[in-house]
């Protein structure tokens, strides 16, 4: 639209302009009565609950008394708080584990799934299934899966003679468990690789291959380099995702044992819908805002050095 | 591998002759090599759906045999009677249903009309707004989770399913987004040709755009009702007494009480997860291009 105005002299424009003057506000009325509907979500649910936390941030308000005004004192009590230290570290142990192997089965997968081999449609099927109905129901089977006696997983390494350890249940597995379950979804992130693959230019790897490259080389500095915008998107997606999930945590552990899988996500459920410290709990929520803001940025400084964008647009 | 299997084409034409013969060896080999690893890997993807059922089927007993047995020693379809019976599933399936029904209707009717205006409509202001509906999907839900919650308790609908229904009613960025690009992708030929007809805005939208959009359409109300369907966290926060819950809540709740019978617990949760897996492979397609569409994974 923008292209298509610049090339009508400016003399006709502001004629046609004045002619449809009475539509074009017709047609900016319209505008605002078919978006008013996010307009009143944006105000109810987007716009005024974040300023309403900020405010409610410097408050300690408990619901059933009127809100207090206590000014920085949620913060200062954060950096204090021994849990909130051990649910960031936590957080980023799972953050850091999930995404990474997520990363890195889901482009082997993808890898696999690029091959011109009959049946590829299945396979993606299979692989992407459990990325699809992740949920309550599947977080429940990891659960069963994982029993120390009678899991699947126990009973496999035992066919091997490997007596497993408690995962759930101990304090050492819990987390390594969570993150393996998490590389059962890699399949969402295999869809968008597979994509990616299927758009890289076939004529990269003739032109190598008549310069005598193999296999190895093509993937390191073709594959990998067209690639790398792909990689760099699931991994800001998936790292901003990771750094909030909680709910199938909790459900599985529940933090437990010994507050191993206490990720910040469920400490901050806990502190506001147990203690029904609101105050409080919207002070974690901005110090996980800014958090996940000053990752996100970092990661945007770093991909210059390692982000290929053809057309040598750099991100 | 994407990059053997061209390499090997390429020397198959480079060196024609005698050496051919162990070129078609070496792609031979590749082949074998990737069908076991694709077996191999479908084969531990299954894996848990199959211990699932297998759990599902066992006897109370062979659950706890030490060492497990893979196959039930024999097939107890009344499991999942039993599982559905012990807790009133069905007051948990008719508010799942309800809740997940009024969200995708909900979001199909507000994320459409809103999507249209954005893709479709000139105004001042258009796209400093668009932006803002960008930028409202980078916030956090745990920044708005706490006065939301605070205005419906305010409004006395704790323990009703209205929390987890009405804010569909208002458009989701996500999806405004996701129909906003598709309606974009539709040529201005045919609604201009109706505009010039004199059909009004809202009759381009619902007689023009609309049928031209199901599969995008399609793609919000499944991921409306996977999203829905699975969620357990408003549940949790806004759902008090045990006739209010969906069934998502629910497995949780006989998780808790019936921490012992496995075989229950796989029996109802495969119920629950039945849904899900109809519309995965009935609508795969849907999926596929919503996330290469949005480039949002495995949510």
């Amino acid at each position: 639209m923008q292209v298509q105005q610049a090339h009508v002299p400016e003399k006709h424009r502001t004629r046609v302009r004045q002619k449809l003057g009475r539509l074009a506000r017709q047609e900016e009325r319209e505008f605002y009565l078919f978006i008013s509907p996010w307009i009143i979500g944006f105000i109810l649910f987007g716009a005024g609950p974040i300023i309403a936390s900020a405010v409610i941030s410097f408050t300690d308000w408990s619901l059933l008394s009127s809100p207090r005004w206590v000014g920085l004192a949620n913060y200062e009590r954060l950096f204090t708080d021994r849990l909130f230290s051990v649910t960031v570290k936590n957080t980023f142990i799972y953050a850091i584990g999930s995404v990474s192997l997520g990363i890195v089965a889901g482009f082997l997968l993808a890898l696999l799934l690029n091959q011109k081999v009959w049946g590829m449609s299945l396979f993606r099927t299979i692989f992407y299934l459990p990325s699809v109905v992740a949920g309550i129901a599947t977080a429940l089977l990891w659960v069963n899966i994982f029993h120390p006696d009678f899991g699947l997983i126990n009973y496999t390494l035992g066919q091997f003679g490997i007596q497993g350890p408690g995962w759930l249940q101990s304090p050492t597995w819990a987390m390594p468990a969570l993150i393996m379950m998490s590389v059962w979804g890699a399949g969402g992130g295999m869809v968008i690789y597979l994509a990616g693959l299927q758009s890289i230019p076939e004529h990269l790897y003739e032109a190598a291959a008549l310069d005598g490259a193999g296999p190895l080389r093509k993937f390191w500095h073709i594959t990998v380099p067209m690639m790398s915008p792909v990689i760099f998107f699931n991994m800001i997606v998936g790292i901003i995702s990771s750094l909030q999930a909680f709910v199938l945590i909790l459900v599985m552990t529940n933090g437990g044992p010994a507050n191993s899988t206490l990720v910040y996500g469920l400490y901050l459920y806990r502190t506001a819908f147990q203690y029904f410290e609101m105050g409080y709990a919207s002070a974690m929520a901005w110090v996980l805002f800014i958090i996940i803001m000053l990752i996100t940025a970092l990661q945007f400084r770093l991909a210059n050095r390692w982000v290929y964008y053809e057309g040598g647009l750099k991100g | 591998m994407k990059v053997g299997h061209s390499g090997s084409t390429a020397l198959a034409t480079a060196r024609p002759g005698g050496r051919l013969s162990s070129v078609r060896m070496q792609r031979r080999l590749h082949k074998i090599l990737v069908y076991t690893l694709l077996f191999g890997l479908a084969w531990v993807f299954l894996l848990p759906f199959m211990w699932m059922i297998s759990t599902s089927l066992k006897q109370s007993q062979d659950v706890f045999t030490f060492p497990p047995r893979f196959l039930p020693t024999s097939f107890e379809w009344r499991n999942y009677v039993r599982g559905w019976t012990i807790m009133p599933f069905n007051t948990f399936l008719l508010n799942s249903l309800i809740v997940t029904g009024a969200n995708v209707v909900g979001n199909l009717l507000s994320c459409s009309v809103v999507a249209y205006g954005f893709a479709r409509l000139r105004a001042r202001g258009r796209d400093v707004l668009f932006l803002l509906l960008l930028a409202t999907l980078m916030i956090p839900r745990e920044v708005t989770i706490v006065p939301t919650f605070i205005l419906f308790t305010k409004l006395g609908l704790v323990n009703t399913l209205l929390p987890l229904i009405l804010p569909a009613w208002f458009g989701y960025p996500f999806f405004i987004f996701l129909l906003r690009q598709f309606f974009m992708s539709i040529p201005h030929d045919l609604d201009e040709a109706a505009r010039i007809d004199g059909a009004s805005s809202w009759r381009i939208f619902t007689n023009i755009i609309l049928p031209l959009s199901k599969p995008a359409l399609g793609t919000v109300a499944i991921f409306a009702f996977i999203g829905n369907w699975n969620n357990l966290l408003d549940p949790l926060i806004y759902l008090r007494s045990t006739e209010k819950f969906t069934l998502a809540l629910a497995l949780n709740l006989f998780r808790g009480q019936h921490l012992t019978q496995y075989n229950l617990l796989m029996a109802v949760s495969l119920i629950q997860l039945l849904p899900i897996l109809i519309i995965f492979f009935l609508a795969q397609k849907y999926f596929v291009r919503g996330v290469t569409m949005s480039g949002m994974g495995g949510r």
